[in-house]
This record gives C-alpha cells, sequence and structure tokens, in this order.
C-alpha cells in the first residue's frame, strides 16, 4: 500500500495514463484497425467522407466515451456500497440494484413503450431505488446488516428481477440480440446522443462523492463513531445511497448488466491507496474507466467478427476474485 | 407437542413422525392436485369434454382426442407434477443443509453449471447427435458444480455460510458462461437454448417422463428416510453433534439427494428457478412437525405449482405457448418477497 500523498499522486497520474492509453486502443482496434495517424488526422482535419473518420466518430467515440462513464460509475458506486453495508461482497451487481433497473427499464420500454432517453433513465432509478429498498429492508436483521443474509436477499431479489425481465422480454417477442443486449451487457451499438442526457447525472452524483469522502471515512468505521464525531450519518447515508441509485441506474441503463467490476475495482484499488475516500473514490473511478475498456477491447477481438458482451467477460475475470474474498474471511451468518 | 403418528421399521433404521394435520393437508393438495391433473388433460387449444377424457385414458384406440389426451398432454402434466417435486424438495434440503431460508437449486449455482452443460451439448451440435443424452449432460453439470461448491466451503464448520456465499459467486459466473456460449452459436440454436433456460416443458414426451421417472423414484424416498437427519442439523452445528449427528458425512449425503433431485429437475424442464425456493417455504407454512411432512408437502406443492403454472402458460396467451418458468416466477416472486419481509420482522 503506498501512503504518502506524493506516491498516492503518483499511483493517480499513472492511473489516467493507463486510462488514456485504453481509451486509445478502444478507438483504434476492433474490427477494422485504425492507424494512430488516422486518429490524429481525424481529431485535426474531420472529413466526414473518410469511412475510417466516420467509424471513429459515430461507433468507436461513443462506445470508448461510454465505457469510461459507466466503468468508472459501477467501480465507485461499488465503494460506496461496500462502505455503506460494510461489507466486502457489496456491490450493485450482486446487491441486485443493477437487476432492478434492467427489469424497470425493460419493463418500460416494453409495456408502456417509453423511449424517451430521460423517462427511461428515471425508470432505471426507480427501479434500481426500489431494488436497494427491498435489499436493505430484507437483508437487514437485529444486528445490523449481516453480510451473508444481505448477499443473499440481494442475490435472491436479482434473480426475480432477472426472470420477470426475461419473461418479459420473451413474451414481446424480442430478437435474441436485444436480450442479450439487457442480460449480458454492452457499450456498443449506443450513440453519444444516449449518453449525453445522463452526463448531469453522473456529474451530480461525482460530485456528492468528491464532498461525502470525508464523512465516508468516518462512516466507514461505525455508526456510533461517526455519529459520536458530529456526523449526520441518516443525511450522510441517504446521499451516498442516491448517488449509488444514480450512478448504478444510468449505467445500467446505457450498457445493461455488466457485473463485478464494482465488486473487484474497489478492492484492487484499496490494496493500492488504502481505505480513504478521498484517494479510494478517484483511484475507482480511474481504474473501472481503464477495465471495462480493457476488456471492451478484448470482447470485440476474441472471437471477432462477432462480439462478447463486455458483461460476460467482467463476470468471467471477476468470479475468481468474489470467490477468493469469500474463502479468505470466514464470514458468519 | 402435538398428538403424532409414528412408523418405525424393527431395527429404527427408517422411522417416519407424522402429525395428523399433515396427513389432512396432504390429501387436500392430492386432491388439488388432481384436479388440476384433470384441468391439464381437458382444457387447451383443443377442449376436450371431460368423458372423452376419460374414455381416452381407458380405452386407448386411435383417435385425435386418444392422440392429444394420451400423446401430449399427459406426458406433458406427468412431468410438471415429477419436476415441481423434485425440485421442491431438492430446494427443502438445501435450505435445511445451509439453515438459511434464501437457498435454492438456483440461487446457490446448482441450476447454473446444469445450464453450462445443456447449452454447451446443444452449441456443440449435441441436438444432432442424440438427444437423449440431454438430460445425462445436464445431470452431470449439476454434480459438478455442486462438486466444486464443495470443496471450495472447505472445513466444515463453516461450511454453510461459505457455501452460499461461493455458490452465489459461481452462479453468477456460471450465467456469465452461458450467455458467452449463446452469443458463440447459431441463431437456431440460440433460441432454442435460450428457451430452455427460461424453463419449459413443451412437447414432454412418454421417453422423457420414463427416463427421469428413475431419478426420482430413487431419490424422492431417499429424502423421506433421510428427513430426520435435517431436523438435527438445523439445530446448529453443536447442539447436532451432540445428538450424535455425523455432520460431514450427513451433509454429503443430503447435497447429493439434493443434486441428483435438482440436476433431474432441470435436466428436463430447464432452469425454472423459485420452485426450489418457494414450495418448502409455503410448506412450512402449512404444517409443522418435522421434516418428514415437510418432504410430503414440498413435493405436492411443487407439482401443483408447476402444473398451474405449465397451464396458465398454455392457456393465457394461447394459440401461444409461453414457457412455465415464467408464470412460476409471477407466482413465486410477490411470495418470496412476503416471505422475506415476515422473516425480518420475526428477528426484531
Amino acid at each position: 500500500m503506498f501512503t504518502s500523498n506524493t506516491q498516492r499522486t503518483a499511483l493517480l497520474l499513472v492511473g489516467a495514463a493507463l486510462l488514456l492509453m485504453a481509451a486509445v486502443c478502444s478507438l483504434l482496434l476492433g474490427y477494422t484497425h485504425i492507424s494512430a495517424a488516422t486518429l490524429i488526422s481525424a481529431i485535426g482535419h474531420f472529413d466526414p467522407s473518410n469511412t475510417d473518420h466516420l467509424i471513429l466518430s459515430t461507433e468507436r467515440l461513443s462506445r470508448t466515451l461510454i465505457a469510461l462513464c459507466v466503468g468508472a460509475s459501477l467501480a465507485v458506486s461499488g465503494a460506496l456500497m461496500q462502505t455503506l453495508t460494510r461489507n466486502a461482497l457489496a456491490s450493485p451487481g450482486i446487491l441486485g440494484i443493477n437487476a432492478g433497473a434492467m427489469f424497470f427499464l425493460v419493463a418500460a420500454s416494453t409495456l408502456f413503450s417509453l423511449s424517451a432517453p430521460l423517462l427511461l433513465v428515471w425508470s432505471a432509478f426507480l427501479g434500481a431505488g426500489t431494488a436497494a429498498a427491498a435489499v436493505v429492508l430484507l437483508g437487514g436483521g437485529a444486528k445490523g446488516l449481516s453480510p451473508s443474509r444481505i448477499v443473499l436477499a440481494g442475490v435472491a431479489i436479482s434473480a426475480l428481477f432477472v426472470s420477470f425481465a426475461q419473461g418479459l422480454l420473451i413474451v414481446n417477442q424480442e430478437r435474441l440480440e436485444s436480450i442479450l443486449f439487457w442480460l449480458g451487457g454492452s457499450v456498443s451499438g449506443r450513440g453519444t446522443e444516449t449518453l449525453l442526457p445522463l452526463l448531469p447525472f453522473f456529474l451530480l452524483a461525482g460530485l456528492t462523492c468528491v464532498l461525502l469522502a470525508r464523512q465516508l471515512n468516518l462512516l466507514a468505521l461505525s455508526d456510533e463513531l461517526a455519529t459520536g464525531l458530529g456526523q449526520r450519518i441518516l443525511m450522510i447515508k441517504i446521499l451516498a445511497a442516491t448517488a449509488v441509485i444514480m450512478l448504478a441506474g444510468a449505467s445500467v441503463s446505457i450498457a445493461g448488466l455488466i457485473g463485478f467490476l464494482g465488486l473487484i475495482v474497489p478492492h484492487m484499488v484499496r490494496a493500492l491507496l488504502g481505505p480513504d475516500h478521498r484517494w479510494l473514490l478517484p483511484g475507482c473511478a480511474l481504474l473501472g474507466a481503464t477495465l471495462l475498456m480493457a476488456a471492451d477491447v478484448v470482447s470485440r477481438l476474441v472471437i471477432a467478427p462477432q462480439e462478447i458482451p463486455v458483461g460476460v467477460m467482467t463476470a468471467l475475470l471477476g468470479t475468481p476474485f468474489f470467490l477468493y474474498l469469500a474463502r479468505k474471511r470466514s464470514y458468519t451468518a | 407437542m402435538s398428538r403424532s403418528i409414528t412408523l418405525r421399521s424393527d431395527t429404527g433404521q427408517l422411522s417416519f413422525r407424522l402429525v395428523p394435520r399433515t396427513l389432512v393437508v396432504a390429501l387436500l393438495l392430492l386432491a388439488l392436485l388432481l384436479c388440476g391433473l384433470f384441468a391439464g388433460l381437458t382444457l387447451g387449444s383443443h377442449p376436450t369434454s371431460f368423458p372423452a377424457v376419460i374414455n381416452a385414458l381407458l380405452q386407448p384406440e386411435q383417435s385425435d382426442i386418444v392422440l392429444i389426451v394420451h400423446e401430449i398432454r399427459l406426458p406433458r402434466l406427468l412431468m410438471a407434477i415429477i419436476v415441481g417435486a423434485a425440485l421442491a424438495v431438492a430446494g427443502l434440503i438445501l435450505q435445511g443443509l445451509v439453515r438459511n431460508p434464501l437457498a435454492s437449486p438456483d440461487v446457490i449455482g446448482i441450476t447454473g453449471g446444469a445450464s453450462v452443460a445443456t447449452v454447451l451439448f446443444l452449441t456443440l451440435g449435441g441436438a444432432q447427435l442424440n438427444e437423449s443424452w440431454l438430460p445425462w449432460v445436464a445431470l452431470l453439470g449439476a454434480l459438478v458444480v455442486a462438486l466444486i461448491i464443495t470443496l471450495l466451503s472447505g472445513s466444515s464448520s463453516v461450511m454453510p455460510t461459505r457455501l452460499i456465499l461461493i455458490g452465489v459467486g459461481l452462479a453468477a459466473a456460471l450465467g456469465a458462461l452461458t450467455t458467452l456460449l449463446i452469443v458463440l452459436s447459431s441463431d437456431a440454436t440460440a433460441m432454442r437454448a435460450y428457451v430452455w433456460l427460461t424453463g419449459s416443458l413443451y412437447a414432454s414426451q412418454w421417453k422423457q417422463v420414463s427416463s427421469i421417472l428413475p431419478w426420482v423414484a430413487l431419490f424422492l424416498p431417499l429424502a423421506l428416510f433421510n428427513a430426520r437427519k435435517l431436523d438435527l442439523l438445523v439445530l446448529g452445528d453443536q447442539l447436532a453433534t451432540g445428538l450424535g449427528s455425523r455432520l460431514a458425512a450427513e451433509r454429503l449425503g443430503l447435497l447429493v439427494i439434493a443434486v441428483a433431485l435438482a440436476g433431474a429437475g432441470v435436466a428436463f424442464a430447464g432452469g425454472l428457478s423459485f420452485i426450489g425456493l418457494i414450495a418448502p417455504h409455503a410448506a412450512r407454512r402449512l404444517v409443522s412437525g418435522g421434516h418428514t411432512g415437510l418432504v410430503i408437502v414440498s413435493a405436492l406443492l411443487g407439482s401443483l405449482m408447476l402444473v398451474s403454472a405449465d397451464l396458465i402458460g398454455r392457456l393465457a396467451f394461447a394459440p401461444r405457448d409461453l414457457p412455465a418458468g415464467i408464470f412460476v416466477a409471477a407466482i413465486g416472486a410477490p411470495f418470496f418477497v412476503y416471505l422475506l419481509y415476515r422473516q425480518q420482522r420475526q428477528e426484531r
């Protein structure tokens, strides 16, 4: 672990450099490989009749930006949830928040045929909020949130919402591709115009995180300590939970179910930068975005010209880590 | 303690204790199940009158009605009954085993294992090879995953909690793997695999009924005989050991029974979630007095749930035949939420 502030700053800078590299890879690599020279000329003198330039501006750019926002959001919301529940296994995917958002989205678009991005986003927030409330309500016991119970409640809620969504999609005779988009998660095929209405939410949630970082440090200790040190813990919890719901809901509404990113990244960053939220949260945002971009690039290349849903990639990479965490700690019921 | 009926063999190897209420409930459920059976035989896209059904069952001659009732509806109903019972009992055993009311074959990854194996089989062109292998493949997948979960859960002292967490993790990975396989396969195979995953009894045939029957006929009684071990296990590790329970061995035995039942159910009807979760709970609400009674009542409830879900799937959106899994979830999910709520209030 790196503890001095210069070391941490250096590490964040390295993270930023990696992110930039991943972004360039994400722009250049794919079914048609584009040279770095073309990228530079596209930035300098954009030529609408050049195919490579068009691919860059329509397909690659939007998908890179989406991976950036979604990766950072999921990782940060995972870190927030792990602090809020004081549970190492918490993340929007595992506790059913993503599934709740997904089901509400699918219901909104199939049952009520809503298609305006803003309405869809609000329904995703509603779903994420419903799932979060249900999990906290059901996973909580007499002695606060017990780790295994809250995970189990989350998984059950997640199973419930996913099977409902599957049912809706099958009843509506959706094409398999759209089913797989929602359930498998993907950052492709959505233009920047779907990302734009979501940006305010990402920024608002990010701002909340910046303002709450110190308070979250105290909250991570225990409720009593934080109260004793003069924190209004209910307020902090509500704000942090709102940020989680916004981040997870907006991510799902644009990229479907992408699991395990919110679980792994906070642990990795904590190992590098320590548990201080002022460093943890920015670190999570950088690493989450980098990892999702990298996973997306790999998912394009492995079985080209076909693509693997990026959520599948993250789940396959993340599970060994989850198992490691579950085995390392001797949880008691 | 209420009055109870005890049946015991000479050596004491087999012993059942039943509360009279259990018998009454079981008989009632059996009656309901028979009603469901007749409804399933008469209703459908080609409605058949009741006497005609009886006639068709008693005097199998060559006619349309006989064909529909005997070759299409009856095997499908029997399949629903068998699969429902198997999944429900598997869920009951798992919940007792990990001492957590939220466990079920799908939550801890056993269904996922069967799914991956099946989809792999379908994508590798198994459909052309031999369809009758499918159940075996699914069962193998379920067993392998159960083995991995047990191995990873390690020492028995923390086993129940760890088993859940590890199962949950594996279930997620297996789900991802299934999606991956579906993406890689051709469109036709993919849709078929997908419908299978949702859980459907569509086009069940006598051949399949006769190949699932031995499994369930073997393991359901085994579950019944071992039910009293669950009565001890749910008391907690220390108490169970003190009362003379061989924890590790009995856990393993019960796990094998649960996996065999769940695997068989999933193999023939696909990923029907929620039956294994909800039927045991409903059974606990209805009867008390030990797991022997619970096994019987859960099995009946599971059958009843699946028979009605399949009936709704056939009739509600006729002429389309929707996978029963959707309706199982629709019936089961609200009940499940209620259950969690109640459990949480009790702890307060």
